[in-house]
């Protein structure tokens, strides 16, 4: 299998959607000549045209509304939002409109969209071009959010969403797109949505995460195991649906569970996570859910000192699995 | 019915004594419908209702003026004309008035006059103001990358207009020149808020030419007159000519909705004036000075409407609620998930 990174998995992906189904075309800002921000369309305007990687205007909610209108007349439209925190202008398209069409028309119209968009920090992104977002969507039934850590899982989710019939909101981590690579399967390769990937199996203690997290925590429990502490790490990959059975699964398993993630910690996707635990799993726990998260400031900021503070490093999380290790 | 004209003048193309006919009836139809649905809610027998009254002929108008089966319907919520026009039934109209498991709309989810009926395509829109235009220009998008010859019409309100969500749709259709007509029914007020606190520009078609395409005006309240304008900009869009925005003058003769009082914001003598315009009773006047009608058929109409409305309402209020089950149905493809 071809070993590539997270980026050329996408790329690839939306390469072969592009050739495969004249249904799909791509559209959003600089994804055209310019090849996306980060190159992943980069030569698609060439092979396929301007039609189908198709460059907007430069606003953000009719880069939804229109794939909206565009997916209920036929075409399976991926829309691009060109940072994660450029998506609030399109909040009312997503959550207003998509998420809710199948259900408001009693499944006469349907929205088969895919919405990608690049999150998260550790890139220098300052304020504004580092957020995570799932919470502010993970709430709403009838949208599907998937967050891939790895280049596999980002073709074989990618490749779901595109074959779904409903909205899905597509995160991928920036800082995973050059730094994170891995054996890529070939074709049409899929992976069913709301299934978590054991990412390390463990004994003593479990981390519950996904995203650039998900190679944090396994570095950290890597760490941990030297010293005989033997971690689970789960990585849900589809935050919406949440594989349930595999969190509760683990949490009994363990009796000791971490949850990890870069996002604001105050109602975050962990705080669904712990009540899950928490009504299923309850009296099989030695000690309390621990949360380790972004902290509830608005954003990290610019200087690397914000965003190392901001963001739960291997150390922070390997301390935190030790701390729990030890109650 | 079949009299034959004593003014012989040439109608618009498209247009026959037959349809004409047509026209007019659907017009009388809706009023029938919409005054139900006031009657219904003031009965305490549903929650809700909003209606037209007053853009009765902008309406039928742009339903005549596409074609039936190929172009495309993205409404607003008060097109009852509209959408009679294009095909939806009575009892399909009093199913969603009264919210009924089996209302093919939404199953009685949304508000009145929320259409979505594929079938005769017309697209599904939300309260959510101006929220459906964009819908319509992607439509539009997909029409224009297929090579179909469908060309797709949206509606709105002139209050709709101050959306940016409205601008970024216009935008979006004039760079790209799609087959889409944007139809602004100008009634004068948003809820409360008049025009004047709407924009600072006199007409609303006068935003057009930020968008690089037309922006022309109608009388709302005459059927030929906007049958015209909107099938010349329909033209337009079918033969690649790009989008128009088209502004119908027309009025509100009842309040917002069930909802509101319009007393609190306007005169009496204000409300009575704009009565004036009711196109249903010019529409009549019009028809019957050039033979196309005379009382009796006029007659005819109104009881056969009425016959409608009843038999419909009838139906519609004894067909089964939707369950508690029924909440959970529709919400992806393969059902509920957590």
């Amino acid at each position: 299998m071809a070993v590539k990174n997270l980026l050329e998995a996408v790329r690839e992906t939306l390469h072969d959607a592009l050739a495969r189904d004249e249904r799909v075309f791509i559209m959003g800002e600089d994804v055209g000549p310019r090849g996306n921000v980060f190159l992943i369309t980069k030569d698609f305007v060439e092979e396929f045209g301007h039609d189908r990687v198709l460059d907007t205007p430069l606003a953000e909610a009719s880069i939804v509304g229109v794939a909206i209108g565009a997916a209920m007349a036929g075409m399976r439209p991926i829309a691009e939002i060109q940072f994660a925190d450029f998506i609030y202008p399109a909040y009312n398209q997503i959550v207003g409109e998509a998420a809710k069409m199948r259900y408001r028309t009693a499944g006469g119209n349907t929205c088969p969209l895919v919405i990608r968009t690049p999150y998260g920090g550790g890139v220098g992104g300052a304020l504004s071009h580092s957020v995570s977002i799932e919470a502010l969507f993970y709430h709403v039934p009838g949208l599907k959010i998937l967050a891939p850590s790895t280049p596999a899982d980002a073709k074989g989710l990618l490749n779901s969403a595109i074959a779904d019939d409903d909205p899905v909101l597509f995160l991928e981590h920036k800082k995973t797109y050059r730094l994170i690579k891995g054996e890529v399967p070939p074709g049409e390769y899929k992976i069913p949505m709301g299934k978590a990937d054991i990412a390390r199996p463990g004994s003593d203690l479990s981390v519950i995460t996904y995203g650039l997290m998900r190679h944090f925590a396994t570095q950290a429990a890597d760490e941990l195991f030297k010293d005989g502490i033997d971690v689970e790490v789960v990585d849900l990959r589809s935050i919406r649906p949440m594989d349930r059975e595999t969190i509760v699964k683990s949490a009994t398993k363990t009796r000791r569970v971490l949850i990890v993630h870069e996002d604001n910690k105050f109602g975050g996707v962990g705080a669904e996570i712990a009540a899950i635990i928490a009504e299923e799993a309850m009296f099989e726990l030695d000690a309390p859910i621990r949360r380790l998260c972004g902290p509830d400031v608005p954003a990290m900021g610019y200087s690397k000192a914000y965003e190392e503070a901001f963001m739960p490093s291997p150390e922070r999380i390997a301390a935190a699995m030790r701390d729990l290790a030890a109650f | 019915m079949k009299s034959e004209p004593t003014v012989r003048e040439t109608l618009p193309e498209g247009l026959t004594p037959d349809r004409l006919r047509e026209m007019y009836y659907c017009m009388v139809l809706t009023r029938t419908c919409d005054d139900r649905g006031f009657a219904l809610n003031r009965q305490g027998k549903i929650p809700f209702a909003a209606t037209c009254q007053g853009h009765e002929a902008i309406q039928v108008a742009a339903a005549f003026a596409l074609r039936k089966g190929v172009d495309w319907l993205v409404p607003y919520y008060r097109d009852t004309c509209m959408a009679l026009s294009f095909g939806v039934t009575p009892r399909e109209q009093l199913m969603c008035l009264f919210a009924r498991k089996d209302d093919i709309f939404s199953s009685g989810r949304q508000f009145p006059n929320h259409y979505s009926v594929p079938d005769r395509h017309i697209a599904s829109i939300s309260s959510i103001i101006a929220a459906h235009v964009t819908h319509a220009v992607g439509m539009a998008l997909a029409h224009k990358m297929r090579k179909e010859d469908a060309v797709v019409l949206t509606s709105f309100g002139e209050g709709s207009t101050s959306e940016g969500e409205w601008h970024e749709a216009m935008n979006f259709a004039g760079i790209h020149k799609l087959p889409v007509v944007f139809l602004c029914e100008n009634n004068e007020f948003a809820i409360s808020v008049p025009q004047k606190m709407q924009m600072a520009v006199k007409n609303v078609a006068d935003r057009a030419v930020a968008y690089g395409f037309p922006g022309v005006i109608c009388d709302g309240t005459d059927p030929l007159a906007s049958y015209t304008t909107v099938r010349e900009a329909v033209e337009r869009a079918r033969s690649g000519g790009g989008p128009t925005l088209v502004e119908a003058k027309c009025y509100r003769a009842m309040s917002h909705t069930s909802d509101d009082n319009q007393l609190q914001y306007r005169t009496a003598e204000d409300i009575e004036a704009s009565k004036k315009r009711d196109p249903v009773p010019r529409f009549e006047a019009w028809l019957t000075d050039r033979g196309y009608i005379d009382a009796g058929g006029i007659l005819d109409m109104k009881a056969r409407a009425q016959q409608e409305v009843d038999e419909a309402t009838d139906w519609a209020e004894h067909q089964p609620m939707p369950t508690a089950e029924d909440l959970y149905t529709h919400v992806y493809a393969e059902g509920p998930l957590s």
